[in-house]
């Protein structure tokens, strides 16, 4: 059994109803120091609304919330984010109306010094290899370039817990493998949860997966267990 | 950047020389428009500087910050009243004018506060700041009883006050600022403010505060407490609007509750819309062109000249929904470049016949 401290991240009895709607019930989740770890399940099994709830852009109907021994439960968006926590959105959420480098910019710039900024801001960009679109309009770009956009802008944050909601959707088998190369390079130094369905995807990154269904944790296990498992199978070809 | 309208370049990076050689021209000309005209252009141009002045603070609210203020004229009338009863009490215009800024920077930051902190979303803003300054007319309105006196001066209700004095020359206050004088001070103010905006739009703050406007929760989930950007142009918009009042007031000699009726809000809306709100010469411009038309149609005798504006405005909302100047802006930009590309492509074509 770890200790307290041992974790970044803990929910308790963590819940979010929308009117009648459970979207999360009661979610005990612990998260350790340096873990990476993937959550999966079907539609609508509340992980994207985890995922809101531990950003504070959703509040949640009960239950705690302790990021690094802070209780954020009740904590503004722009607070938890200056504590450490990024994320990137099931849906691309980033800056229309303005071009890749400002959208990575103003990320770069929150907490850095204009000059290191600008530094930030180059290395994000031949990292992610956006070179060539760095002065396009993001609003422009397809699904998978504002995916790396918005990468970039959360990674310019620095984050000490960094989730990933979706991050392959869109993206080619290439770029899918490329950012599958970027988490693992990022685990070494941050925490990191991935929502994501491409169990390929999930099977090279994975340590512990965790399954969500009907806003409950199924199951919490390595990924060899998980696809073994008779449960998890009826729930993905919906016999459940 | 991608450069679709020349009247559009990207807000974040320090203007490019044409715009100042384009600048430089505005202001000269500006300048030694006077020496050319009569007086009754000097009159005209002023108020039209004044208006230009107050449409520039909503346009930079609306356009760059998001917010559509409809009460930017709570701040004009204060602006005005406070110029008109300090100088009226204490004979001195100069700090009148610093104050008639500095009352609405301190309005607008408590009505901000209560509007912005407490997360209203835009359409409950824009309907409160439109009933605030219907309450805040209303109110002026009912002061015609002796009993409303600050210091000395009768607020007078509904008449307003007149005999508002001149602006004095700071250096020496018994000579005063009269139409040419006044022409050069609104003709100042405006483009000061105008510059001062743009470069405030390359800071970090400004570039934050388009960023609110693009997508604030994504703002807030890089750490920026959007609120506190919003509350900052709030109230710099205020000032500005306050800052027009207090012009107007000097340009009248009075100041009086239409200031701030649903008429004077409205025809600010429209100056911005017409102009367009996605740039800051657009509010100006906008200014110039409304006002233009609204005198001619006057002097033409049509009888219901609002109702011609207000067909005036359905028209741009639904066929130049951004405004003029950018819609100027992106024509030429597509007209140069099918010359462009139609030079290219024929350049290349004689290069191929020659090999």
């Amino acid at each position: 059994m770890a200790n307290k401290s041992d974790y970044i991240l803990q929910t308790r009895q963590l819940s979010k109803h929308f009117g009648g709607v459970k979207a999360i019930s009661n979610v005990d989740f612990n998260l350790l120091h340096g873990e990476l770890r993937c959550l999966i399940g079907p539609n609508g099994a509340g992980k994207s609304t985890f995922f809101k709830m531990l950003s504070a852009q959703h509040a949640p109907t009960s239950g705690e919330i302790f990021f690094k021994g802070h209780n954020t439960t009740k904590a503004g968006i722009h607070k938890v984010s200056r504590l450490g926590i990024g994320i990137k959105n099931q849906v691309p959420d980033v800056f229309d109306g303005l071009d890749v480098k400002e959208n990575i910019w103003l990320a770069a710039r929150f907490c850095n010094t204009a000059e290191k900024a600008l530094h930030i801001v180059d290395d994000i960009i031949s990292r992610l290899s956006l070179e060539l679109i760095a002065h396009k309009l993001v609003g422009e770009l397809a699904h998978g370039e504002r995916q790396w956009v918005e990468f970039g802008m959360v990674s310019a944050l620095d984050p000490q817990l960094l989730l990933l909601d979706e991050p392959t959707a869109g993206m080619t088998v290439d770029e899918t493998a490329k950012t599958a190369e970027l988490i693992l390079e990022l685990n070494k130094t941050i925490s990191i949860i991935v929502v994501e369905h491409d169990m390929q995807f999930i099977r090279k990154i994975a340590n512990i997966v965790t399954v969500f269904h009907q806003g409950k944790i199924l199951m919490e296990d390595t990924m060899e267990n998980i696809q073994q498992n008779e449960l998890v199978r009826n729930i993905y070809l919906g016999k459940s | 950047m991608n450069p679709k309208n020349w009247f559009e370049e990207s807000h974040s990076e320090m203007p490019k020389p044409w715009w100042w050689v384009f600048i430089g021209f505005l202001i000269l000309g500006g300048l030694i428009l006077p020496m050319f005209t009569e007086i009754d252009v000097h009159l005209d141009m002023s108020i039209i500087f004044i208006f230009a002045l107050l449409s520039l603070s909503m346009g930079f609210l609306w356009g760059y910050g998001g917010m559509l203020s409809f009460g930017q004229t709570i701040f004009f009338g204060l602006g005005g009243y406070t110029y008109a009863i300090w100088s009226l009490n204490f004979n001195e215009t100069t700090f009148g004018l610093i104050l008639a800024v500095f009352v609405p920077l301190l309005v607008s930051c408590a009505l901000g506060y209560f509007m912005i902190y407490g997360r209203i979303s835009n359409i409950y803003f824009t309907v409160t700041t439109l009933v605030t300054t219907i309450v805040l007319e209303k109110a002026v309105r009912a002061t015609s009883d002796e009993r409303f006196v600050i210091g000395s001066v009768r607020l007078k209700g509904q008449n307003g006050i007149s005999s508002v004095p001149d602006l004095q020359i700071p250096w020496n206050p018994d000579e005063t600022l009269f139409l040419t004088g006044v022409y050069y001070v609104t003709f100042v103010a405006l483009f000061l403010t105008y510059i001062a905006l743009r470069m405030l739009l390359i800071t970090h703050f400004g570039r934050v505060l388009v960023s609110i406007r693009e997508n604030e929760n994504r703002t807030e989930l890089l750490g920026y407490d959007a609120r506190r950007y919003k509350l900052g142009a709030f109230v710099i918009s205020g000032g500005i609007a306050g800052l027009a009042g207090a012009l107007y007031g000097i340009w009248g000699n009075f100041v009086a509750p239409e200031m701030m009726n649903l008429n004077s809000a409205a025809n600010i809306v429209m100056y911005v819309i017409v102009g367009g709100k996605s740039t800051l010469i657009g509010p100006i411009f906008g200014t110039a062109v409304v006002q233009r038309v609204t005198t001619e149609l006057g002097m033409a005798g049509v009888g219901q000249v609002t109702l011609y504006l207000g067909l005036m405005l359905i028209i741009f909302v639904m066929v130049f929904p951004r405004g003029i100047l950018p819609t100027l802006g992106t024509l030429t930009f597509i007209t140069f470049d099918k010359i462009r590309n139609y030079y290219k492509n024929n350049f290349d074509k004689g290069d191929k016949d020659g090999q």
